[in-house]
């Protein structure tokens, strides 16, 4: 396989937030803001794309039974690894995002893609893999974001583009979260 | 290859290494990270201190933990640091308070010069509702609507609604009033330590009602 439509699956064809529906739950709850979503985004695909790659490279000595807790195993091994990173060298992403980051063990994107693909094709496909899945990932919770702070807040990635009187609060609590998500997989799915 | 057959020795050795070898990964990552994470908890407190004292040379004491029990029977726990600056002058102290806010506990740190007049504040942990009473890390600030820098909580500080000096954030009563519970706390936290005037630690009562 073509390691470019391997990126190009993860971002159009496969997308996880509009097209397979996988990892909900930081999608709705992390999007308050772009810079939020982005950020989320990005830790998510730096985990997938290592958890691919050492799941793929382990595969064969992976007995079948206990497959699924070594493949845990691994990526709360990552997130941790990735959440002392954050707090060590990112403080402000820490504060923002700080509860989720660990939550990302238990997103089913990471353990899907692990299963689906991870464990059926070679490291490097498994690397491609986690860059178009993380991408497409990252894209989503970042437009989600744009639409939820430009409607909510008047701003895009903090930048002030409406004046407060417009701003319509609803889109920055959690029912905005759904509205949204909701519209955006419509769009998305019609001009896919 | 062929994939490793599922035999007790097979799954018991391979899930044991893997979770010995990540364990180890992560016991060096957590070596290698553990200094830089507490320079950023230490430098996050000490520009909160220098932004809520208003003074960017100054030398900060040993903190000082004082317990008190609220008025529903829940330990209240503030943290007072006292500073000076670079002359060695008292200017007063920045306290750690912490009360209920809406969405959970909300934390904050007021500086408070050696007369008792808040200098600045600065939310270290707030859960409040965004676009509401997430606005109180501006709203009270110096200047802005709700500008508490220059008051002295002598007189305990309250919103309009409940007869007080202060606006509340529009649409976020609730926030507001456990913000200035926890300022008006941290106010009596201050005086109430034998460095601040002589007299005992115990000798006030937080308020818990919201």
């Amino acid at each position: 396989m073509n390691y470019i439509s391997i990126i190009k699956n993860g971002i159009v064809k496969d997308n996880p937030t509009f097209v397979l529906m996988l990892g909900m739950c930081p999608t709705l709850a992390t999007t308050t803001s772009a810079s939020n979503g982005l950020a989320m985004g990005l830790a998510t695909m730096a985990v997938l794309i290592c958890t691919n790659f050492v799941i793929s490279c382990m595969k064969s000595i992976t007995p079948d039974k206990v497959r699924i807790p070594v493949f845990i195993v691994v990526i709360a091994a990552f997130v941790t690894i990735l959440q002392m990173v954050i707090k060590a060298y990112l403080p402000d992403v820490d504060k923002s995002l700080g509860l989720f980051i660990p939550l990302i063990v238990v997103n089913c994107i990471i353990l899907g893609r692990a299963e689906a693909f991870a464990a059926k094709q070679s490291p490097v496909a498994s690397l491609f893999d986690g860059i178009g899945i993380g991408l497409g990932f990252t894209l989503a919770l970042t437009l989600l974001g744009i639409v939820r702070e430009f409607l909510g807040a008047g701003s895009i990635f903090g930048l002030t583009l409406l004046p407060e009187t417009y701003n319509i609060l609803l889109f920055i609590l959690p029912p905005g979260a759904f509205i949204t998500l909701g519209y955006l997989i419509a769009i998305v799915n019609k001009i896919r | 290859m062929k994939k490793l057959e599922s035999s007790l020795t097979n799954m018991l050795l391979v899930l044991t290494g893997v979770a010995v070898i990540m364990g180890a990964v992560l016991a060096w990552v957590n070596s290698v990270t553990a200094a830089p994470i507490a320079d950023q908890k230490k430098k996050a407190l000490d520009d909160g201190i220098k932004a809520v004292l208003a003074c960017d040379d100054l030398v900060v004491a040993e903190p000082d933990t004082v317990k008190q029990n609220g008025a529903k029977g829940k330990e209240l726990t503030f943290v007072i640091y006292q500073a000076q600056d670079a002359q060695g002058k008292d200017i007063g102290a920045a306290v750690e308070s912490t009360t209920l806010g809406f969405g959970g506990n909300l934390k904050v740190l007021v500086g408070f010069d050696p007369e008792g007049t808040i200098k600045g504040y600065t939310l270290l942990e707030h859960a409040e509702t965004p676009g509401l009473g997430a606005k109180a890390d501006k709203w009270f600030q110096k200047g802005e609507k709700g500008d508490i820098v220059g008051k002295n909580p002598k007189e305990p500080l309250t919103v309009s609604k409940d007869g007080g000096q202060v606006d509340a954030i529009t649409a976020s009563t609730i926030t507001s009033r456990a913000f200035l519970l926890a300022v008006n706390n941290a106010y009596k936290a201050y005086k109430g330590t034998p460095t601040a005037d002589g007299q005992t630690g115990a000798s006030f009562t937080p308020d818990t009602n919201i």
